[in-house]
């Protein structure tokens, strides 16, 4: 192996030794197509204008200048992203060959953008917490007089906004990174806001600045482990460069053991942020101390990029050694949906125990991601799509009902929902019911679609586990709705707020994809269907 | 008659059910418009039978609409005898369990409509799972139509409604979950055959009868999951007498006269056509389990002190009878089976009605808090005395028909099980008559009826001793089913004529030829 050149990061085919082209120093500018990657460059740059606007702006037209631009972003990100889609939808590798545009890209981003859509209007609603769920100023000490007072005011930390477009610029490059050193510099833009966003909630400081750190701490961890399986694999297959490392994989004439911790380190950094059991720890305290918009923006996005990660890396660059590594990945996805089914048994706190529910969704999304098959693909891209908007819909209902202390959330405070908010009780019924996997709502397409790709890829016994953890977890779900239909509600319960707009929408999103999917999949099923082929 | 009426009986209900719900303000207008919608859809259940073939083909009135095409799967319907038989039997009790429920006393803030509208939706989700004939559908259905009975159970039962209603969901839901991982295994099985997957049950059934007896013996294990909670079988019979303890009367009778069947009816429809083998390989597994629910469901009966809980116990023998039949793989056998679904519903949806008016009288379920109430209730006693006749299979009821085929059918290729089965008869004698003694018979007693009337200086609770007989609501709910206990004991004709076609069909679909040679029917 020679020395590390540009043209081995990259793979770029430079004409003669690149060391000489390098002496001159005329490297050629990489190709860029500005249309494939739109989308994601219009994120960056109202991110990157959210930043100026927080600079600039005075304080009194902050909130709205955000909310504006970001919508706009969002609204024009997706105007872009359907332009190109409309255009062509050919795969192509841009940015020296360091970013793939292909159909699982595309419909990654597609959801993504939709998501982020649903969470930013959460985010930015102020009429269910008055002035937002954020704090005024992240600076003041929790417990302080200051601190009391900032939870009476209405101002916020603007900044939030550019956090999440950073963030959710973050998730597409991951999701389209075709090498791993791209990956990783796009996992830490994705991580990185989100540790701070964590920390931001107005109401119970101290837990949401414990999650944050929590979260940053184990974070740094797994970026850590991917970081070092990445150096083992670049010591391996001498490249960077996904498809490289599905070259090397398929021959036989290399150090086994660099590919197998390499893979292993790697795979753990993916596993930590789709929060797959059992590296799933921080994810219950994350999403309980976290403001409840910014977990569902966590919820449906990261999970979303993750997933989309681990799909792409499996499928492209470890394909040929499927053979060693899918058994451990079996025990992983066992694991998830056991911890996530079992320990969701336990919770008294409704966030805590979606947090539960999404490490036994994880489960779920290994199994149809080890199935290395078009419908191993497609499936597992449709099922992040239903989860993600089924998810976020739930923290929507969530962030509504509240008491004189902010959000209500231990399980108990639940009690008799129905007779006091019909309609927020049967709302949140039909989403948690999806979260079960009932027929008729996208949840249940979802694991249909998973279950098949991995009936059909040998694992059928996987799939018996996967049953078995699916009734297990509809327990606590349905414990959900004894409590709302048919339980006495308690005299000081909470209240339902009444949802502003944003709000409003956010969640009608979320309930009508999870019901179109569910009622007519077959919009969706054929997008993620036939042909989904990763780019060379 | 074309296939949009069979979807029109579905839909009505569904239809109705909306309807109703949202007339919440309106108790009397719900019911009257609850009733009405009932009415209309069994008229229409008549004309639907009337339409029926029995000579025809295998699957009549069929009618498919692409819904999944990635997974080939579609909205389709259609009907055999078994399942019109059924949807007739649904169709019928709508009506009944509409005027049974007239005078329902409803936990606080529960509205009649909410109550009426989801009986009308489970009725028409039922409907819908017998008439699929996509596998894929027919497993939506199944999952969904446990969502009405959920908030049946669970909003207007018993003191311990929440455990039962849970209990209940979960055990269905999780064999449902088994029977998705065996159709989806059956899909990709034939999709490797065919090329191209599909969940159309006719294809389906072509393919994979034809797969090796592994293959078959696991998927056949899903899916016999799903029946056998759902039938149930003992030993995973043990959400029914929750169920049941907590449920409203009405609704354990649309619970055992219904929902249940679809069990059987899967033996039928699913489980015997598509995994022949697998089934005569572990007929005998099945065969231990139907005697095992006979024995056991029938000593339990004997033993129970809670009326509704009896009921249960009941119905579990019961259906240890009919999966005898079903599994016992002769024409006859299983024609008594299927005789035996509908005069099941009938006959314990009588009982549970008669009972239910015993448990409106006293405001308890105890079985000792009864007694003698013969002197103050003749009628009650008379009518209860019929449902219980029937369900011991009375000759000249309509239930002895059906025990007398399954029995008759089921010596010749399984003696030892139809005599261990037989004993269940003598039993079944023994729980209905002993009951019917301690309710009616010898002199007025127990709390229920005349207060605390036991022991030196009690004081009897006049209120409680004026106990009236039936009201002529209470007549006209149960006059239907008395004329078809006794009209199907004396004429069972129409119902075996076009069960028998549909039954030979799955029979030769099995593969088996019957036993002994028929001598007709």
């Amino acid at each position: 192996m020679s020395a590390l050149s540009v043209s081995a990061v990259f793979g770029t085919p430079v004409s003669g030794a690149s060391w000489t082209v390098l002496a001159q120093g005329s490297v050629p500018a990489p190709e860029v197509d500005y249309g494939a990657i739109g989308a994601m460059l219009v994120v960056f740059a109202g991110a990157c204008l959210g930043v100026l606007v927080e600079a600039f702006f005075p304080r009194h037209v902050r909130w709205s200048s955000q909310v504006a631009l970001t919508l706009l972003t969002l609204g024009a990100a997706g105007v872009t992203f359907g332009w190109y889609v409309g255009r062509s939808a050919a795969p192509v590798t841009t940015l020296s060959g360091t970013l793939a545009i292909d159909r699982p890209t595309l419909f990654l981003w597609g959801t993504l953008i939709a998501l982020a859509l649903g969470a930013v209007l959460l985010i930015a609603d102020r009429s269910v917490e008055p002035g937002g769920s954020f704090v005024a100023q992240a600076a003041i000490r929790p417990g302080t007089v200051q601190d009391r007072a900032q939870a009476a005011t209405s101002g916020m930390q603007t900044e939030i906004f550019p956090l999440t477009l950073f963030a959710l610029g973050g998730m597409m490059v991951f999701c389209a990174a075709n090498d791993l050193l791209t990956m990783f510099v796009a996992l830490e833009v994705l991580s990185l806001p989100l540790y701070l966003m964590c920390g931001l909630a107005r109401r119970r400081r101290l837990l949401s600045q414990e999650a944050a750190v929590k979260y940053f701490l184990l974070g740094a961890f797994a970026s850590a482990f991917f970081l070092y399986g990445l150096a083992l694999l670049y010591g391996y297959a001498g490249s960077v460069k996904l498809s490289a490392i599905a070259e090397a994989t398929a021959g036989n004439d290399r150090s086994d053991s660099l590919l197998y911790v390499g893979l292993g380190l790697l795979v753990v950094g993916l596993l930590f942020k789709g929060s797959v059991g059992p590296f799933h720890t921080w994810t219950p305290d994350v999403y309980q101390g976290a403001p409840t918009p910014v977990t569902a923006f966590m919820a449906a996005c990261t999970k979303v990029a993750a997933f989309g990660g681990i799909v792409r890396v499996l499928n492209v660059a470890f394909k040929a050694s499927s053979w060693e590594w899918r058994g451990v990945l079996w025990a992983v996805a066992i694991a998830s949906m056991v911890i996530g089914a079992v320990l969701g048994l336990t919770q008294t706190d409704i966030k805590r125990m979606i947090a539960y529910s999404s490490v036994a969704h994880a489960g779920f999304l290994l199994v149809g991601s080890i199935a290395l098959t078009e419908q191993g693909r497609s499936g597992t891209l449709f099922y992040l799509l239903a989860y993600g908007f089924t998810t976020l819909a739930a923290f929507g209902i969530v962030s509504l009902v509240r008491d004189g202390n902010g959000e209500a959330t231990h399980l108990s405070q639940w009690a008799g929902l129905a007779k006091r908010s019909p309609l927020t009780a049967a709302v949140f019924t039909f989403l948690l019911l999806a979260l079960a996997g009932i027929p008729l709502t996208s949840g249940f397409v979802g694991k249909f679609v998973v279950f098949t790709a991995a009936v059909d890829d040998g694992m059928a016994p996987l799939v018996v586990v996967a049953v078995v953890a699916s009734a297990i977890a509809a327990f606590f779900y349905l414990r959900v709705v004894v409590l709302m239909y048919f339980s006495e509600p308690a005299t000081d319960g909470p209240t339902v707020t009444v949802p502003g707009v944003f709000t409003t929408v956010a969640i009608t999103l979320g309930v009508l994809v999870t019901l179109l999917l569910g009622v007519y999949p077959a919009v969706a099923l054929d997008w993620a269907g036939p042909g989904l082929a990763f780019a060379p | 008659m074309n296939a949009a009426s069979l979807v029109t009986l579905m839909v009505l209900p569904l239809l109705g059910g909306a309807v109703v719900a949202s007339l919440r303000g309106n108790d009397r207008l719900a019911k009257q418009v609850a009733l009405g919608f009932s009415l209309v859809e069994l008229v229409l259940a008549a004309v639907l039978w009337a339409g029926y073939d029995p000579a025809g083909a295998r699957l009549q009135l069929t009618s498919s609409v692409d819904w999944i095409a990635a997974f080939g799967v579609h909205l389709s319907f259609g009907v055999d005898g078994i399942a019109l038989v059924m949807i007739a039997v649904v169709a019928l009790l709508g009506p009944v369990v509409v005027g049974a429920a007239w005078r329902e006393k409803l936990p606080a803030a529960r509205t009649a409509g909410g109550f009426l509208g989801l009986i009308l939706v489970q009725q028409g989700l039922v409907v819908g799972v017998f008439a699929a004939t996509d596998v894929f559908l027919f497993y939506v259905l199944f999952e969904i139509m446990l969502i009405p009975m959920y908030f049946l159970i669970g909003g207007y039962g018993g003191a311990r409604r929440q455990y039962a209603a849970v209990k209940f969901f979960l055990y269905s839901f999780l064999g449902g979950l088994f029977m998705l991982a065996s159709a989806i295994g059956a899909y990709v099985y034939a999709a490797g055959r065919l090329g191209r997957g599909t969940f159309d049950w006719a294809t389906l059934v072509a393919v994979v009868r034809d797969a090796p007896l592994s293959t078959q013996i696991w998927l056949f294990l899903g899916f016999f999951a799903a029946f056998a909670i759902k039938a149930p079988l003992v030993p995973v019979h043990t959400w029914l007498p929750d169920a049941a303890a907590e449920a409203p009367i009405v609704v354990s009778v649309i619970l055992v006269g219904v929902l249940d069947k679809v069990g059987m009816f899967g033996f039928l429809r699913y489980l015997l056509p598509m995994f022949p083998k697998a089934s005569q390989e572990l007929a005998p597994l099945v065969l231990v389990l139907a005697v095992v629910g006979v024995l056991y469901g029938s000593l339990l009966a004997t033993g129970q002190r809670d009326l509704k809980r009896f009921i249960a116990y009941v119905s579990i023998a019961h259906f240890g009878f009919m999966a005898l039949g079903v599994f016992a793989f002769s024409t006859q056998s299983q024609v008594g089976a299927v005789s035996y679904m509908i005069n099941h519903s009938v006959a314990t949806g009588m009982l549970l009605l008669v009972i239910g008016m015993v448990i409106a009288r006293g405001g308890s379920t105890r079985i000792s808090d009864y007694g003698g109430m013969a002197r103050l209730t003749p009628v009650l006693g008379g009518l209860f005395l019929l449902a219980g006749l029937s369900t011991l299979s009375l000759p000249g009821t309509n239930s002895f028909v059906s025990e007398f085929l399954v029995l008759l059918g089921s010596y010749p290729r399984e003696p030892v099980y139809t005599v261990l089965a037989a004993l269940g008869m003598v039993l079944a004698a023994v729980y209905v008559l002993w009951l019917y003694q301690r309710l009616f018979h010898g002199p007025v007693r127990g709390d229920a009826l005349v207060g605390l009337a036991s022991g030196p200086g009690a004081v009897e609770d006049p209120a409680r001793a004026k106990v009236s007989d039936l009201s002529a609501r209470e007549l006209v709910v149960l006059a239907p089913l008395v004329v078809l206990v006794l009209g199907l004991g004396i004429y069972p004709k129409p119902v075996l004529d076009v069960v028998t076609p549909s039954v030979s069909a799955t029979m030769t679909e099995v593969g088996l030829a019957d036993p002994v040679a028929q001598g007709g029917k």
